[in-house]
This record gives structure tokens, sequence and C-alpha cells, in this order.
């Protein structure tokens, strides 16, 4: 060490305040960092199996209409949403699930068991027992839950919702 | 290269008077009494810095103040650490602020020429208060509400205007809504506006006029 490296006191003063501003400045800035994007990191799966009721309470063959909330927690702000599907049990096994939010701007459709079909109040679209576009403005069937979207555990049947 | 690209800024931007002129000024005999002028602007910078943090979650109004605060302590990463920087540098900025006016009083640092700077720096001093005063009312708990209740009442004590001064303050005749979003925009624009012009009125005094030499024996 000795004699080796000669540093001017200007010099040493100059690298410590660097330094010392740099580790200052990591130790607030690298947090703050993290603190600004958190939301984003944090922002998670919204998806769950929701319970629709007992299977054997809709009857085969007529869409009844099932309701369920959704909570939803941003921040310090808290929002309870409520979701309407159709269930239709087509036979004793099979159960067709359909979202009653209408492909075409979004209200909610209705069943009409005298024509048979589901009628969207706001524009007159209308949909088959199937979801499928009979008449009006809608791009595209009901959106379904089939297959692994759907299952009955203890009786009890469920559609794996993936909105918030 | 780097030589060049520093020549062409500098013949432009002057960047070595500028070093020279604040950095490298002649100075008398250093004594740690001399930084705390430099201490208090850290300290701004600092809370001006953990405050733009904080903005980005709290929320000025009475329904969500005191949750969107939770949320930053409990919810946000490093929520805890903006916060409490923000929250002890506002009681250690004026505690450091207080011990520089004494220390000039005390040297008598504010004698010709620099009556402008004490001057100034009395502004600096209300100010810093005043952001201490406003601060302090917006978690909106309990001890912040009652705080600036009485604090609004003995404003209201002076004679003759106490009343409008009151009002003037509260934004109405009672603590409301209208009072956490006043003392809000004071918090966050109009006072920091005023600290920052001051600031930069008090800097340039000081290397104007260059640091007061401590006073000897004989003095």
């Amino acid at each position: 060490m000795a004699g080796s490296h000669h540093i001017s006191r200007r010099d040493f003063i100059k690298i410590t305040t660097a330094a010392v501003g740099t580790v200052i400045g990591a130790a607030i800035g690298l947090p703050s960092i993290a603190y600004l994007i958190d939301p984003a990191l944090k922002a998670g799966k919204t998806d769950a199996w929701m319970p629709l009721g007992k299977l054997e309470n809709f009857e085969v063959g007529k869409p009844t209409l099932a309701t369920f909330t959704r909570s939803k927690v941003n921040g310090w702000e808290k929002s309870v949403n409520s979701y309407g599907v159709f269930v239709l049990r087509t036979s004793d096994t099979e159960t067709l699930v359909l979202s009653n939010k209408c492909t075409h701007l979004g209200c909610h459709v209705n069943w009409n068991a005298d024509k048979q079909e589901y009628i969207c109040p706001c524009h007159d679209a209308q949909f088959g027992i199937n979801g499928e576009v009979l008449g009006g403005p809608p791009p595209r069937p009901l959106d379904r839950y089939s297959g692994d979207q759907v299952k009955v555990e203890d009786g009890t049947l469920l559609i794996h919702f993936l909105e918030g | 290269m780097w030589n060049k690209l520093f020549a062409w800024l500098d013949e432009r931007l002057a960047l070595n008077d500028l070093y020279k002129a604040t950095l490298d000024r002649p100075e008398p005999k250093g004594n740690w009494w001399n930084t705390l002028g430099s201490a208090s602007l850290f300290l701004f910078l600092l809370q001006g810095a953990t405050g733009i943090f904080l903005s980005v979650y709290y929320t000025p109004s009475p329904d969500h103040a005191y949750d969107s605060i939770q949320y930053i302590m409990n919810g946000v990463a490093f929520g805890w650490l903006i916060r409490g920087i923000h929250h002890w540098g506002a009681s250690v900025m004026v505690l450091v602020v207080f011990v520089h006016m004494l220390r000039v009083f005390v040297t008598a640092s504010y004698k010709y020429p620099r009556e402008l700077t004490w001057l100034i720096g009395v502004g600096l001093l209300l100010c810093t208060l005043g952001m201490g005063f406003t601060g302090y009312l917006l978690p909106w708990n309990q001890k912040a509400y009652w705080a600036t209740t009485v604090a609004t009442s003995i404003a209201g004590s002076v004679p003759w205007i106490g009343s409008f001064i009151q009002k003037a303050l509260r934004g109405g005749t009672d603590l409301s809504a209208l009072t956490l979003s006043r003392f809000f925009a004071a918090h966050i624009w109009m006072l920091p506006a005023v600290l920052t012009g001051l600031i930069g009125v008090h800097l340039f005094l000081i290397i104007k006029h260059g640091e007061s030499e401590f006073p000897g024996k004989d003095d």
C-alpha cells in the first residue's frame, strides 16, 4: 500500500462524494422503480370456477338464467359486478351454458319461451337456443361454456369464468 | 472523442464556468455548520422526489385519502419506504432549516451584503413550515383532522379578520373535502413553486457573495 497510490485530497473528496451519492441514489432509486411498476406486476389472474347451483335444479330442455357476482379490488377501490348465464341441460348428462351478454353491444339478452329464441332488448337481436345468430346486428354467436369449461362437482354445476 | 464532445457542449453551455462558479468557488475555512444549507437543499429535493412518488397513489378526497395511504403502506412494494422517507424527511427538514437559521444568526452572516439572503431565508423557513402544516392534513386520520381543526381555529383568533382567514383556510366554515383539496393544492403546487423560486434566488445570492467567514476571537 505505502506510497504505491497517491491520491490528492480533492480527488478523494470527489470519489467519496460520488460513491456516497451513488449509494443514496440507488437506495432510493431502485425501490422507487419497484414502487412505480408494482400494480403491473400484481395484475394477476382473474379466472375462477363459479358455482351456478345444483344441477338437478335446472330443468332439461329449458334455458334457465343463473346469476353470480364477482368482486374486484383495484388498489383501495373495490367494485362488485354481476354476471348472468343461461344454463340449458340438453340431456341428463350434457349441459350447455351461454353468456347472457349480447355479442353486439353487451346488453343482456332474455329467453323468449314462445318464440324459442334469445332476444336482445337493445337492438332486437335474435339468437337460437344454442346461441347461434338468427337475425339482427350481432357479429357472432353468444359466448358459450362447454367441454372442459363446465364441470359438475358433488352435484353442483360450475363454469370456468375468465373475466374478472 | 469524449473530449471533443465535451468541448463542443462546453463551448455552448459553459459547463466549466458553471462548475467553477457553483462547486469550485473559493470558500472560507471549512466548518460543518456551513453544510446545513446544502443539507436543507438535499432534503428539499428528497421531499420533492418522494412527494412526486406518493402522488402516484394518493387521492386527495375524504372518501379515499385514508384508504389510499393504507394502500401505499401495505399494498405497494416499498410504499412504506417512500412514505417513511417523506414523513421523517419532513420533520428533519424543519429541524435542519431551523438550525441553519440559528447558525446564520449566531455567526452574524446576515449582515451586509447578505441581508437579502437572510430575508429570502425567512421566506423559505415560512414556506417549509407551511409545507409541514398542509402536509399534516393529507393522511386524513383523526390526528390530522383535529390538528388542522385546532390550527385553523388559532388562525381564526386574529382580531377583526380572523373568521375570514379561518374560512379562507378551510374553504368554508367547517373542515371538509374543500379543505383537503385546497391543502393538497397548496402542498404540491403553490408552496413548492414558491420554494423553488426562492431557493433559486437564495442560491444565486450565495454564489454571488460567497460564504461569510466564521467569526474569530477578535470579532
